[in-house]
Order: C-alpha cells, then structure tokens, then sequence
C-alpha cells in the first residue's frame, strides 16, 4: 500500500484555516527572520485521501472488535463502548488541566472516587493515579521504595526479582540505581523459597513479584514469602498486570503486598490503543502513601482540591495528573459491574483459562500442570521435536485461521511458550473453536509442517524479513 | 452489567470438562484465610441506561469554558473532524502494539508515517513511536544523556515549564544525577553567561525548551557550540507542538535531541491526558534511543511492509541493561497527531501564523491598559507575559464570566511580582479578545 507520502500533490488541502479578522501584522516584524523555517514538509492530501488511507490502514489491523485476541499477560477483553462515548463528552475532553477547580469538581470526583475504589479492591491504603502506563507505575512504585528507605537512613542496593518476571520490572529497578537480583523459580512454578531466604539480605530493598506470575500460577507460598521479605525490612511489591485474576477474590493488600501497580487498560477495559495511552495507577499500604507523586486530590466537605504539599513525595513522574480520559473509561467501567460484576469477572477469566487448558493438554506440553489462574502457559516443545515446527510458526498459522495469536517465547523459563489468557469476555462457542484451531494446527504440524512453517498465507504481507528492518533501518521515509 | 457471555448451561458445561463441581475450587491456591468471604464494598453495579446517566451528570459537574487563555502546557486548537473519525476506528483503538506484524500493518505504516512527518518537523533523522508526554520525554533524553556519556550532572534553564522541570528531578533524583537550574535573561531568552559557566566537562545534557514556558523563542543555533564544546549534548524541547510549523527546526541548529508534547496536534485537552511525548534525535542514537520504533522492511515475496525494529534496545530483551524501561508508547495519540499533520499539511504554517497573529493582538491591547506592560523583549509564539496591577483580580473577573484565565506566575516565579502567562490560539476570535480585554480592564 503506498505511503501518504506517495500520494501528496503539490496544491493539495484537506482542511482550511480561517483568514485572520486581527489586523494583521508581518510575522518577520514579530519573530526575527533567523528564527523562522523555510517550509514545512508534510503531505498534501484532499479530505476524502486522507480518510481512504486511513480506512484502508485500518482495515489492515487486527484489534479485539475484530476477532478473538487471546494475547497472554495483555488483558485484551472487550472494551465497552458506552465507556469510550461517556469519554468523549466535552466536560471531560475540554477542559484545560490548569482549569480553577471551580470548574473542574467532575473530574476531580472521578480521580478521588477511582482512587477509593481501587483502594477497596486491592486491600491498600491509597492509590497514586498520575503514571501513564504500566510500566511508569512499576518505576514509580520503585521510586517510592527507594524513598522509603533513604527516609530511614538505610543504605539498600539490591532488588530481588523472579526469572519469570516481566522486562520491565528489572528495568524499573535499575533505573532507581539498584541492581538486580534474580530468584529462581522451584519446580511447581512459584518462587523458590530456600533461595529467597538466602538472598534477601540486610542490602535488599525487596522482592518484585507478580502474582498470579508469568505462568498464570497464583504464589501459593505468599504467606512465606511475605514473612521472608518483611522479616529482613524488605518491601513486598507485586506487579499487578495480572489483576485481572483475582478482583473479590482476595485482596493483595491482604496478602502482605506493600505496593502494587495497576493497568486500567487490561484489568479495567480500557482500550490498549494500539499500545497507548494506557494508565497505570501505584497502590500502596498505609506508611508509603507520604511519598507517591504530587499533586493529590483532597476532598473538603463537599468540594474537592489539589494538594501539592507533602514534602516527602518523591515528586513527579509526569506533565499534570495523568491519563486523566483513560481514567474516566476505568470509572464507568467499575461504576457498570459493581462489586459482583468484578467478581464475576474475575472468576471467569479464570474458568476460561482453566477450561482451554484443558482442552489443550493432549496436544501441547503443559510444564506446569497445576489449577491456573486467568491465563494459562504451554509450551511447543514437542512440535520441534516430532516435526522442527516451532512456536512461532504456530503463532503465524493461527494468523491464516483469523485469530491473533497468544503471547509467545515468554515467561522465558518455558522453551517455546505459548501463553493464552482468553479473558472473561469470550463465549464458550469463541473458545471451543479457537481449540479447535489450535488442535488442528497442531495437526498439520505433525502431517504437513511445511503448511505451518510457510504460514501465513493469507494476510496483507507475508512473514517480514526482521532481520534486514535491524540492519539496514529505515524509520524515516526518504532517508535512507 | 458484568459483558460476561456465559449461560448457566456453558458454565456448566466448562466446569464438568475441567472436571470441578463449582468455580471456586479453581482458587484453592489462594490461602483460605485471605479468601473474601463478602462482595467488596464498592456501589452496586448499574445498566449502561444508568451508568450513562451517572456519568453525563459527572460531567456537568465540569466546566465547557467558552474561552480558554490558558496554555503552558496544554493548548486549546481546533482538531479537524476526521481526526476523531479515524481514531474512532475499533481496528486502531482495540489493538495491542503491534507484535504481530502481518495483521498490524495499517497501525505500523501509520506510525512510521508519523516518525516521518515529526523528523521532518523537528529536523531530525529519527523520531519514535511517542512517549507518555512531553516531560517524561525530557527527562529520558537527559537520562540517555547521562547513561552515553557516563556524566552525572543536568543543566536546565529556569524557563523551562516547572512541572517539567520537577519531572526531570524525579528522574535524576532516582538516578542519582545532578540537576543544576540556570536562569533565563531580561529578553526572556536564556542567560548566555550562566550557560557557558554552568557547563563543564561533568556535564551529560542541556535542557532548553523554545518556546519556551513564557512563550519566548530562544536562539538554538547560538548556544550549541557552548554546548558542544564541552562535550555534552544539548535537548531543545517544546510544550506548544504547532510552533514547529513555523520557528526554525532545533535539529538544524545543532540540537542533538528535540523533545517535546504533542498534544497540540489534534489530541484534546482531556483535563490533562492522555497526551503524547515527541523524541527526535540525530542518527548518532538511533539504537540507543528509548520507546518503541517502526521499521520499513520487506515479506518474503519482496514486498514493502513494516514491523517494530531494534528491539534489542529494550527492556523485554535487555531488561536492567535497557536504556529506558518504556514498554508501549501513546499510538493513538500519535495516530490522532498525525491525521492532524496530515489533514493540515502545508497550511499548519498559516495555523502557526494565525496563533501569532493572535497573540500579538491580545499583547497590544492588554499593553494598551494602565499599569499593564510586557514583560520580556524577545519574539514569542503564542504565549506572552505580562506584567499588571492585580493578576488575581484579574483572573477571578474572568472566572466570573465563566473564562479560564491566564496562568499565575506567582508560584513558579516570585521574582517577576505581578505577572500573567496569556495564551490565545486560533480559537480566539477578535470578538473574544475584545471581551477579555474588556473584562480585565
């Protein structure tokens, strides 16, 4: 398909802007000549080729309202769209951030309710909402560790982390400057207790977990782990990406976790956007809630404000308050189900996973054969094996059969992984023939691999030389 | 309303092919005792009729201002229908990042367009996929910054927006760097002298924004050798993304990184979020820069397609020895920017002139009032300060018209006594500058 690029005209518009009714004034008698550009350099298209390509761009994209997106440790479940147009009305869309508060009571109802709200669902004290995404959250929820622990005058440098941890948590931690420690998994998929004990010393901040883990598996062993981190000073920090879980069941706050970050885009349905805006909330217990980020909404009376005063806050990790739009979706969100609707949810989630475990356990290798939670982790080992088919080839096949495939090659400690979170949201009929695909996959693999190893076969391009996009690159048209 | 399909009878049917009698056994791992025994105290669920009800009366409780002559930061622009339409669509909006390239390529062009159109604008070779926002964008450069040259010190000027600033402090804090503040001159523009002293061969970056937050324009190309001649790098940033439509582009006067927030390209104010972080940089840091990058490549029939290229700079592969721990970007905001750079093309030069013409207006005429007077000498945007009487007084008269006023330089800057930071953009009429004029007088 050609570029935008490709289709501009010399003389082209697509929108006109108003003549000026100020008198106007030559712009090199306000700037100096030095300061201004020559041109700008941007397409030039007719209003009906923009929304063409834009149509036919979208057509080549693959999103949860098209088809079944079980995508292991993302949450893709459907995204209610009266929570999209309750967002979109010009109360919240128009308002400047910097707005008197007068004018801004409804959004700032929304931020301190949402916050309340969360507190309930995870058992902590207070949440902070301003990190952007997921993985703001999990560097702000470090931060807010490391200012514990200079509060205290002690001088920690390690953070102890899971082999099956996501990237980001290591990369969180050093970029607070503490270097990483990893734990080892034990044989049942949890964390490897005797090596905790011994690695969770006087120098150690703490242990980032996340619960239910990589493998879809709940820590059974919390209560341990719990006693180990907190026995030696440490912080319990659990990354909540996996929330989705458990929601009434039980609450992390319970459970000995001391700071947990969320994602409002998978646990609470907000859309992932193509990869953003997300919205990733830190919850901590009650002595941290000092040194989340500033500002804070504040409730007086019946009047809500902006508190920018605590002086051991760590400060801010972003521009404003947030993701303020995405947080409205969240609202509605949990204002929609309530209290039975979340658990509800969450229970499903789980059966869903546990079911196409099930389904699935006489054609690819489980290496963890235990009750899963929301998401469950198989491993394609023994396609390599019988006919050199690998997990990736499986994931392209599924591409041809119209699904977007699991999440793949991670947790890293399963060879092969496939990991497969169906989410609440799906139907039996959806899951059943997703099986069913993944069973005959698993099929061709052994009678026809070459089929599978030559997928896809049917999308707008066929699999994509990686290897050349790396060594030649090319991330600017017209420049290489 | 719980969006949960099942009937009784799948339910049923599920458990008896998991082999459980009822749902709760699949939570026998969690400890008993840390089991819920009630439903948690939340308000009771609500129909979609209900829920949207709830949140329209919300909603009320905000203000739709009729005029806004707030910016620092966040800028009231027109956003062209299609944008909304094309953002609309379920196949962008419902989509995960693109990891599976074959059935994302409408997302991966688009966004390899926008890189396009942002190295263009800002005059770099590289743009990225977009951050979470202009200041986290800053804050990464100036990390990256330190990390390339093993150097611990940050050199940022006064007029730099302060939240930006606290930002970048965060950062460094956790990072152990430090962050040494350098004023800003009488022309508004920053302190030459106080650069060229700040800088030494300790130094890892410069953090400049032009405009800047009071809306003046710096002269980039006259810093970047003091600068470079220290060996550090120097990051011109921008929070008013229409300005690059007509100032000089930083990436050609010497800048190594050009970040900024580019909300003003057709993404709403939304109370503060979500928006989207611009970073452009020279090719020198192509495979060290952070946040996600689309590549053009080719499929094995040897046709173009575009997939999500070095990768290995980030944390899912290199994970503590990533540069950055960002692990998604804000495509739909950039998907909504770069509708907008393309429904505007050519003619966002006349936006960027109209915003001039604008302000200057409401400059003259505020200035035209008794004891209301410019405060700094050199051009500005679309932003202006000025110094008055009364600010307060001044703000709470357009309050009461129901207006959001100018943004109080009182807190941020003491030294400036009585000041204003007006915005005005396309959006204002001259019947509505008239108005305020009116009001303020």
């Amino acid at each position: 398909m050609e570029l935008i690029f490709e289709k501009s005209r010399p003389g082209r518009i697509a929108t006109s802007i108003p003549e000026a009714d100020v008198p106007e004034v030559a712009i090199t008698d306000i700037i100096d000549k030095g300061l201004l550009r020559e041109d700008v350099d941007l397409p030039e298209v007719a209003e009906v080729d923009l929304i063409r390509h834009y149509t036919q761009l979208s057509k080549r994209n693959f999103g949860v309202d098209v088809g079944f997106y079980p995508l292991g440790s993302c949450t893709m479940k459907y995204n209610p769209k009266i929570n999209e147009e309750v967002s979109r009305l010009p109360g919240f869309t128009s308002l400047h951030p910097y707005s008197p508060v007068k004018f801004s009571q409804g959004s700032l109802q929304i931020m301190y309710e949402l916050r309340q709200y969360l507190s309930e669902i995870f058992g902590m004290a207070d949440f902070a909402l301003q990190p952007a995404a997921g993985a703001q959250g999990e560097l702000t929820g470090v931060m807010v560790i490391k200012k514990y622990f200079e509060k205290k005058g002690q001088k920690r440098t390690k953070i102890l982390i899971p082999d099956t941890a996501h990237g980001t948590n290591p990369a969180s931690s050093a970029l607070c400057g503490y270097s990483v420690v990893t734990v080892r998994s034990n044989a049942e998929g949890g964390v490897d207790i005797g090596q905790l004990r011994e690695l969770m010393t006087k120098d150690v901040a703490g242990l980032m977990i996340t619960n239910p883990n990589t493998l879809g598996l709940f820590e059974r062993n919390i209560e341990q782990v719990s006693e180990i981190v907190h026995g030696r000073g440490g912080i319990l920090y659990c990354d909540g990406a996996n929330a989705n879980a458990f929601m009434g069941a039980t609450k992390p706050g319970d459970l000995g976790i001391d700071v947990i970050q969320l994602n409002l885009h998978k646990t609470f349905s907000t859309p992932h956007g193509c990869g953003g805006p997300g919205s990733g909330p830190v919850g901590v217990r009650k002595d941290l809630v000092w040194y989340l980020p500033v500002p804070r909404v504040i409730k007086k009376g019946k009047r809500y404000d902006w508190k920018y005063e605590f002086p051991d806050s760590i400060g801010r990790v972003k521009v404003f308050y947030g993701n303020f739009n995405v947080m409205v979706k969240a609202y509605t969100y949990i204002r929609s189900l309530g209290p039975g609707g979340l658990k509800k949810a969450s229970e499903t989630a789980v059966l869903n996973a546990n079911y196409i475990k099930e389904r699935l356990r006489a054609w690819y290798d489980l290496p963890y054969d235990r009750i899963c939670m929301h998401e469950c982790v198989f491993s394609g080992k023994r396609q390599v094996k019988e006919s050199g088919v690998h997990t990736s080839d499986i994931a392209k096949r599924l591409l041809d059969y119209g699904y977007h495939p699991p999440t793949i090659y991670f947790p890293l400690i399963v060879p092969e992984a496939i990991m497969i979170e169906p989410n609440e949201t799906e139907s039996k009929e959806t899951l059943d023939a997703f099986c069913d695909t993944m069973i005959a996959i698993a099929k061709e693999a052994k009678e026809n691999p070459e089929l599978v190893k030559s997928a896809p076969l049917t999308t707008v391009v066929r699999r994509l030389d990686e290897v050349k996009a790396a060594r030649e690159p090319d991330v600017c048209w017209g420049r290489v | 309303m719980d969006y949960v399909p099942h009937t009784p009878e799948d339910q049923k049917q599920m458990t008896e092919i998991i082999g459980i009698k009822t749902v709760d056994e699949l939570f026998a791992d969690i400890p008993e005792k840390y089991k819920l025994k009630g439903l948690l105290d939340l308000p009771h669920g609500c129909s979609e009729q209900e829920v949207a009800a709830l949140m329209k009366g919300i909603s009320t409780r905000n203000a739709v201002p009729p005029i806004t002559l707030m910016g620092a930061g966040a800028y009231n622009h027109y956003i062209p229908a299609v944008v909304g339409h094309v953002i609309s669509r379920s196949e962008f909006y419902t989509a995960y990042t693109p990891y599976q390239a074959e059935i994302s390529q409408g997302i991966l062009q688009a966004i390899y367009e926008y890189q396009t159109m942002i190295a263009r604008l800002t005059g770099m070779q590289v743009a990225n996929a977009s951050m979470y926002d202009g200041a986290s964008a800053m804050a990464e450069a100036a990390v990256l910054a330190a990390k390339t040259l093993s150097r611990e010190k940050i050199v940022i000027v006064r007029s730099v927006h302060p939240e930006y600033r606290q930002v970048v402090g965060t950062y460094a804090w956790a990072n152990g760097y430090e962050v040494v503040e350098i004023p800003y001159g009488k022309s508004g523009q920053l302190d030459r002298d106080a650069l060229s002293n700040a800088v030494d061969d300790r130094t890892a970056a410069v953090l400049v924004q032009t405009p800047n937050f009071f809306g003046v324009v710096e002269d980039i190309a006259a810093i970047e050798h003091m600068v470079h001649a220290k060996g550090a790098l120097l990051v011109s940033a921008f929070t008013e993304a229409t300005s690059l439509g007509i100032l000089k582009p930083a990436g050609e006067m010497g800048a190594d990184f050009v970040v900024g927030e580019g909300q003003g390209f057709g993404n709403p104010m939304n109370y503060g979020g979500p928006y989207l972080g611009i970073f452009a940089s020279t090719d020198k840091f192509l495979r060290k820069i952070p946040g996600r990058l689309a590549g053009a490549t080719v499929d094995k029939d040897g046709k173009r397609g575009f997939v999500l290229t070095l990768q290995t700079r980030e944390q899912h592969i290199r994970r503590e020895r990533a540069t950055s721990n960002i692990c998604s970007n804000e495509a739909l905001c950039a998907l909504a920017a770069a509708v907008y750079l393309v429904s505007l093309g050519k003619n966002l030069r006349k936006l960027a002139e109209l915003n001039i013409q604008k302000a200057h207006y409401l400059k003259c005429k505020l200035s035209e009032l008794a004891g209301w007077e410019g405060v700094f000498t050199a051009p500005v945007y679309n932003e202006f300060v000025i110094h008055c009487p009364d600010p307060k007084m001044a703000n709470r008269k357009l309050e009461a018209a129901g207006i959001i006023g100018a943004y109080d330089l009182e807190k941020d800057y003491p030294e400036l006594g009585n000041s204003l930071l007006f915005c005005a953009t396309e959006m204002l009429t001259r019947g509505d500058i008239d108005r305020v004029v009116s009001l303020v007088a």
